[in-house]
């Protein structure tokens, strides 16, 4: 099986996500959009791991797996006070630390 | 004629393609929905794709992880955010800013470079799929070499838990 096509998918997800983080303005989309990125990450490095025989590669999957989790919690808690304290959560409209 | 192991790579070669395509499809409607509850669950399709990936490349317990946290969890996070933030659910062209080209370029420009430099570098490397990665390996490699990482990340999981809860609760 030849990896180039694990790492084309790959990067295909990635810039999708790319598309979204930039041409969505809705914070909740953005943030799959980020969720579509790590997950193109971690079939690289599953793929690589396959590639190389080696288990660290799985490993780091899970560790960026945890992350992600954390950073969806997080971001989805900063997401919700942002819509209780201002109108909506559509990123283009908060501009409070713009100069 | 064709030896056995030629047919299995092929089913894997044809079951990856399907999988990659739908996963494609997925992602790109992910990006470009109108409605923000069908791009969650197309988000749904693309993570169960990076799972059957995983069983692909003969990572099970990947796979298994991958269903039980971000089809189980993330997603419900997501649909919670959705319902919290009370997105609109019916207005078109809502969910877009005005870059959506310059993005679309962005996107195609990184594709295109990193297209051509992985192919131009791992050109012709080929997987060997030996045995199935036992889950005791990898929970070996977690708690021997990478120990210190794994207890980094708990701390830091514990952290994001709280930093969650005292941002998200009403006082």
């Amino acid at each position: 099986m030849p990896i180039t096509e694990y790492l084309l998918l790959s990067a295909f997800l990635f810039c999708t996500g790319v598309y979204g983080a930039l041409a969505r303005r809705n914070g909740v989309l953005v943030l799959m959009s980020i969720e579509l990125m790590l997950n193109a990450v971690n079939i690289n490095l599953v793929a690589f791991s396959a590639r190389l025989s080696d288990v660290a590669g799985q490993v780091f999957a899970l560790f960026v797996i945890t992350i992600a989790a954390a950073e969806v919690g997080v971001g989805l808690a900063i997401i919700l006070l942002i819509y209780r304290n201002r109108v909506g959560v559509n990123l283009d409209e908060i501009d409070l630390m713009k100069g | 004629m064709t030896s056995p192991v030629l047919a299995s790579y092929a089913a894997q070669n044809v079951a990856f393609w399907i999988i990659a395509v739908t996963m494609a499809v997925a992602a790109i409607g992910v990006v470009t929905m109108k409605n923000i509850v069908h791009a969650a669950l197309a988000l749904v399709v693309v993570l169960a794709g990076v799972a059957a990936q995983y069983i692909l490349l003969q990572a099970e317990f990947l796979g298994i992880v991958q269903v039980l946290i971000y089809i189980g969890a993330v997603i419900v996070l997501f649909l919670f955010g959705i319902m919290l933030t009370r997105a609109p659910m019916r207005k078109t062209g809502e969910f877009d800013n005005d870059q959506r080209i310059l993005a679309a370029l962005v996107a195609l420009l990184i594709f295109g470079v990193l297209g051509y430099l992985l192919a131009d570098q791992f050109g012709g490397d080929k997987i060997h799929f030996g045995q199935p990665t036992q889950t005791s390996t990898i929970a070996d490699s977690i708690f021997r070499t990478y120990v210190v990482g794994f207890e980094v990340v708990s701390m830091l999981l514990l952290a994001a838990l709280v930093g969650a809860i005292v941002l998200a609760r009403r006082d």
